[in-house]
Parts: C-alpha cells; sequence; structure tokens
C-alpha cells in the first residue's frame, strides 16, 4: 500500500498554547480520511500542516516519502478546498478555476480542456461566465472544488467545506464529494465536528481531542468499538458506566455494574483490571415484554419517552437503581408498543458491550 | 380627509423642506452665478449685460496659442503645472496608501494603533501650519522649492485618503483569498498581484481621484513650498482675483468645477461600487 503523507511527531505550539501535540499519522494513496474532533482540537492545523500554510514547531510532514515541512504552498502538489471557499470575486468561474493552471504556466489548449473537463465533473456547464456572488451556496462550493481538483493535486485538503450548506444540500453533496473521490482516485483529507458526515464518507477517520489523535479506525471500528470516554461520547451516544470484574475466563468476562447488574461480555479485558468503564450504545439495548433465551437480561422500569420521529429515546432504571439511555424504533401500535411507566425486559448483546479509557 | 398625514405632521415636513431649501441655496448660489457671469458680455464681473461665449473662446485660444509656441501664457502654463503636480502626487500617494494600508491590514505590532492615528493627522491639520512647517522642514534640509516640494507636500496630505480608501475595502476581506491562490501555485507576490490588486482596485481609483482633486484645488500648503517655476493654476488665480476681477477667472472657475465635480462623482460611484462587492462573495 502507498503512502502518500506522513506526519511525523508533529507539534504546532501557538503563543504558549499546543495545538496539536506529538501527532503520528500515515495517510495512504487514495484514500478518504477524516479529521473529526471539537472546534478546537487542532484539526484544522493538522490541514494547514499538510498544505504548508502552518509549519510545525517539530516534527516532520513527508509527502510521497519526500520532506516538505519547510515547503511553502505554493511548492507542495497539494490543494486545498476552503471553508469559506475563497473565490475570487473578480474572476468568474471560467478565471477561478484556471487560476490554478494559469500559475503552473500550463499551456493554452491544454488548460481549456482540463478547465471545461472539471466544470462539466461538478456539472457547471453554462456558468462558466458568472461571478462568484451570481453563484448560490451549492454552486460555490462546487467551484471550489473544481479550482482545487482542475490541478490535479496528489492529496486534495478539504476544511469543513460543506458546514455553510444547508441539511438537504449537505447530505446529496456527502454522496456527490465520495463519488468524486472515488472516481478521481485522489487522496482526499476532510476536516469536520460532524461526526455523521465523518461516518457516511470516510474511509478511516481519525478522532482528535486536546491536540492528539484519540483513535483511528474504519467507521465500523469507530462508532462500535471506540476506545476511549471520549470517542464514545462524541460520536453517537453512549451510556459510559462503571464496572467491577467479578470473573475473567478464556474469551469472556462477567462484569458487575452499578446497582448489582451482572453482565457478560465477549471483549478482551485490559490487563489487570479490576475497575473498569463500559460504553453501551443506546440503540444496543434490547426492550422486550418478555424475558428472551441466553443471559444478560434485566429487567427495568421505563421512567421517561422522548419521541424523536423514526426512534424514541427511552430512560430506563433497573430495580438496583442503575439508569440507562436505550434508543428503540418507533414502531407502529398495532406491534407491542412501550410506555413510560411500563415495566420491561432489556437484554445486552456481549460484544455491544465495550470496555473504554478514561481520557 | 385628502392626506393620511396627520395636518401638524404636513408642516413640519413642509418647513423642514423650506429649510433644506434654503441650505442648498446659501451653499450653491455663489457657485450658479459664478457659472451664469462666465457666460456675462460685460468686462466688469458684475454687471449683466448678456450671454456670450467669448471668455471660452478667449480661454481656447490662450490655450491653442501657447500649446503651439505662440505665445507664451502664464495661466495655461500654471494649468499644465497643476496637472502634472496632480497627477505625480496621485501616483506616490496610490504607491504609498496602498502599500501602507495592506501592512496595517496585514501586520500586527505594537505601534499599529499609534502609527494609524498619526497617518491622518496631515489630513486633518491646519493647511497653513503644513504649510509652515513643511517650509521649515524643506529649508533645514535645503531643499530647493519648486516641483519637487510641492509634490512631496501635497503627497502629505493626499495618500492618507488611499490608504483610509484601501483599509476599508481590507476590512471586508476573507484572509483565505491570499492563501486560496497560494495554494494554487502563486507566490505571495504573484498572489497580491493577482488577487489583491483587482481586489482593492476599487478602493484605489477612489483614493486616487481624491488625490488628484485635492492636489489640483490645493492652495495654502502649496504657496509656501512653491518655487518660482512651480506656480500652479489656484495660486495664479489667487494672483489675478488680487488685481481684480477677470471674467476669464469665472471661465477658469466654471471649467474647474465641472471637471472637479466629474472626478468626486466617479470616485463616489466607485465608492458604491466597491460597498456592493464586498457583500459575501
Amino acid at each position: 500500500m502507498d503512502v502518500m503523507v506522513e506526519l511525523k511527531r508533529v507539534t504546532k505550539r501557538f503563543s504558549g498554547t499546543t495545538a496539536v501535540n506529538e501527532v503520528d499519522l500515515t495517510i495512504r494513496a487514495g484514500e478518504f480520511i477524516t479529521l473529526l474532533g471539537p472546534s478546537g482540537c487542532g484539526k484544522t492545523t493538522l490541514l494547514r500542516m499538510i498544505s504548508g500554510f502552518e509549519t510545525p514547531s517539530e516534527g516532520t510532514v513527508l509527502l510521497e516519502g519526500k520532506d516538505v515541512t519547510y515547503e511553502p504552498p505554493y511548492r507542495r502538489d497539494v490543494n486545498q478546498v476552503f471553508q469559506s471557499y475563497a473565490l475570487f470575486p473578480h474572476m468568474t468561474v471560467q478565471e477561478n478555476i484556471a487560476f490554478g493552471l494559469k500559475m503552473k504556466k500550463v499551456g493554452r489548449a491544454e488548460m481549456d480542456e482540463r478547465v471545461r473537463s472539471a466544470i462539466a465533473m461538478v456539472s457547471l456547464a453554462g456558468m462558466e461566465a458568472r461571478k462568484p456572488t451570481q453563484l448560490s451556496g451549492g454552486q460555490r462550493q462546487r467551484v471550489a472544488l473544481a479550482r482545487a481538483i482542475v490541478c490535479r493535486p496528489k492529496v486534495l485538503l478539504l476544511d469543513e467545506p460543506l458546514s455553510a450548506l444547508d441539511a438537504k444540500l449537505r447530505h446529496s453533496m456527502q454522496v456527490e464529494l465520495k463519488q468524486l473521490q472515488k472516481k478521481l482516485g485522489i487522496t482526499f483529507v476532510f476536516v469536520t465536528h460532524d461526526q455523521e458526515e465523518a461516518l457516511t464518507m470516510s474511509d478511516r477517520i481519525a478522532v482528535i481531542n486536546k491536540g492528539k489523535i484519540e483513535q483511528l479506525g474504519d467507521a465500523d471500528a469507530i462508532y462500535h468499538r471506540p476506545k476511549t470516554t471520549f470517542v464514545a461520547n462524541f460520536i453517537g451516544q453512549a451510556n459510559i458506566l462503571h464496572a467491577s470484574v467479578v470473573a475473567r475466563e478464556a474469551r469472556q468476562a462477567r462484569v458487575e455494574l452499578e446497582g448489582g447488574l451482572t453482565l457478560t461480555t465477549s471483549e478482551e479485558l485490559p490487563e489487570g483490571a479490576e475497575r473498569v468503564l463500559v460504553s453501551i450504545r443506546p440503540e444496543k439495548v434490547w426492550i422486550e415484554k418478555e424475558r428472551g433465551e441466553g443471559d444478560n437480561w434485566f429487567e427495568a422500569t421505563i421512567e421517561d419517552e422522548l419521541f424523536q420521529g423514526p426512534t424514541d429515546q427511552l430512560r430506563l432504571k433497573t430495580d438496583g437503581g442503575l439508569t440507562l439511555s436505550a434508543l428503540v424504533a418507533n414502531e407502529s401500535s398495532r406491534r407491542t408498543p412501550v410506555h413510560a411507566g411500563d415495566r420491561v425486559w432489556c437484554h445486552l448483546h456481549h460484544d455491544d458491550i465495550v470496555f473504554v479509557h478514561e481520557d | 380627509m385628502r392626506s393620511r398625514t396627520p395636518s401638524g405632521m404636513r408642516l413640519v415636513n413642509l418647513l423642514l423642506s423650506g429649510w433644506t431649501g434654503l441650505v442648498f441655496l446659501f451653499l450653491y448660489l455663489p457657485i450658479v452665478l459664478l457659472v451664469v457671469y462666465s457666460f456675462n458680455a460685460s468686462r466688469l464681473a458684475i454687471v449683466w449685460e448678456g450671454f456670450t461665449f467669448r471668455w471660452y473662446e478667449q480661454l481656447w485660444h490662450e490655450f491653442t496659442a501657447h500649446l503651439a509656441d505662440e505665445r507664451r501664457s502664464a495661466l495655461i502654463e500654471s494649468m499644465g503645472n497643476s496637472v502634472i503636480i496632480a497627477a505625480a502626487t496621485t501616483g506616490l500617494s496610490v504607491l504609498l496608501g496602498t502599500a501602507g494600508g495592506w501592512l496595517l491590514h496585514r501586520y500586527r505590532f505594537p505601534a499599529l494603533r499609534t502609527i494609524s492615528t498619526l497617518i491622518f493627522i496631515p489630513m486633518i491639520i491646519p493647511e497653513i501650519i503644513m504649510g509652515i512647517s513643511l517650509l521649515i522642514f524643506f529649508k533645514t534640509v535645503e531643499m530647493e522649492l519648486g516641483f519637487a516640494t510641492v509634490i512631496i507636500s501635497h503627497v502629505t496630505f493626499c495618500f492618507p485618503f488611499v490608504l483610509v480608501a484601501v483599509q476599508a475595502r481590507l476590512a471586508g476581506l476573507d484572509p483565505s483569498l491570499e492563501e486560496a491562490a497560494m495554494d494554487l501555485g502563486a507566490t505571495p507576490l504573484k498572489a497580491f498581484w493577482h488577487v489583491m490588486v483587482p481586489y482593492l482596485l476599487p478602493a484605489i481609483i477612489s483614493g486616487a481621484l481624491m488625490s488628484f482633486t485635492l492636489s489640483m484645488d490645493e492652495l495654502i500648503v502649496t504657496y509656501f513650498t512653491r518655487g518660482p517655476k512651480s506656480e500652479t493654476l489656484p495660486i495664479k488665480v489667487y494672483g489675478m482675483a488680487k488685481v481684480g476681477l477677470n471674467p476669464l477667472l469665472n471661465t477658469i472657475s466654471t471649467v474647474f468645477i465641472v471637471g472637479t465635480a466629474m472626478l468626486v462623482i466617479c470616485a463616489e460611484l466607485l465608492k458604491g461600487t466597491a460597498r456592493r462587492s464586498r457583500e459575501p462573495g
């Protein structure tokens, strides 16, 4: 597998505060990687060190194995789509897209051809002569995209490019971006604070918190096997519960939660751990009227019910006093609906109880 | 009732519009009179004897004769001097003002506020003081009075106007714009030329027009800093008016008023364009 970008122990300090702290990251050629984290976590700084707008305080940035740590942005084969799009207001769509090729002194005929195909790729044909002010938000976004890909960069950096669009447009652009990336085969590094966006589009996600990568993995691993409480809470919802280990077997362990609830887990326990934290996704809590087969069944009362459209959010209280949040599909009244005040049986599958570290 | 406006309000509106009219009359009647008298057939400036283009013809003849080197005209020469001085002042002011505005916007340094304030002092300081202080300065450094000293003096109070216009335009600038240019392969210099200069152009032009007008009209500072061969038109006109009111004066003034008004209108129109295109892009 080819390596496209390599960050080696990269640190960036801004007058006293550390924005990025000793980050190691290897980005593979042709992958769609997302840097996900809350605002101020350092993800944009990380991106700007790849584009060349920031120089690391320590560490090296390699592009295709070549050290580019101190190369200015105009000498790197990477292009960026800016959050504000940063279209040149005095230039037409055509001129905006041709700018990068003009700077690289590409010949007239080739330039026209490449601009035309870039315009076609982002479906902007017929808009060539318009100025940015005459375009809608979505169209500006496409111009910014075309302006970057027309240069055929080795890496395309996208800094929260969809955050200014309304929800519907954002969804369709997510799909379009992903398709474009597959078609072009260019490495995409996408920065966002929107977990759903990250889960939908990425081959791999790097969850970033306080200048460090908390977890790196594909969407499935990040969602189903979060390693820290931060990852569990930032991506989706999670019940984070204290537990103590009561029994250990080869591939299983039994843990006791607050209120005396004992559960069987299948995940490998941290070595020598006595007190652990477990994360349980609310939608993994099965709710039934009757007790079913197997273990990990317990009774609880529905304390509260919150209608959320496709799902109902329930607050459960076990007899031992443990509070748990659960998500159930919003079923029609012909089935067996559950309501606040009902006594129900809850079930958890072994695999859905995940051990996490506190950050 | 014919009108929805209460009668009390109608009276107030009437008084207000009447007052506005009086103010405009007070402001513009002298200018209108001057323009009217430039078409007066009489040699005496304040007696109306009928309509004529005679003075415009005379001015035109002086102009063509001077250009054809037939008869030297001090008046036309001073006009030429004024244009040369104003053009040079404008060019230098644009360079200084644009660079200055850019640097003050781009870089943060401890003396920033002080410097920003100091730059506006030449705009508000009484001209007589500017004139005297510049004269003392030129004498101290033993600089011979002439075109150079007049141009330097004019630049000191003209370039802040360019700077202010450029700064105002930069205030609405998307900071990513320059980065986008560099990201696409432009060196910092190319990014400035291809992206910043076009973006700043409306501000630069409006500042330049302002500089040109100010320099053309300037009397007091020029009076102190001119040399024997750098007489400007305002100085010449002032000299002529001291001797007596000459109908030719009205004619030149009218030409001047029309020229200045056109430049100011252009500047204002461009400022409007600048404001509109500064809306999020």
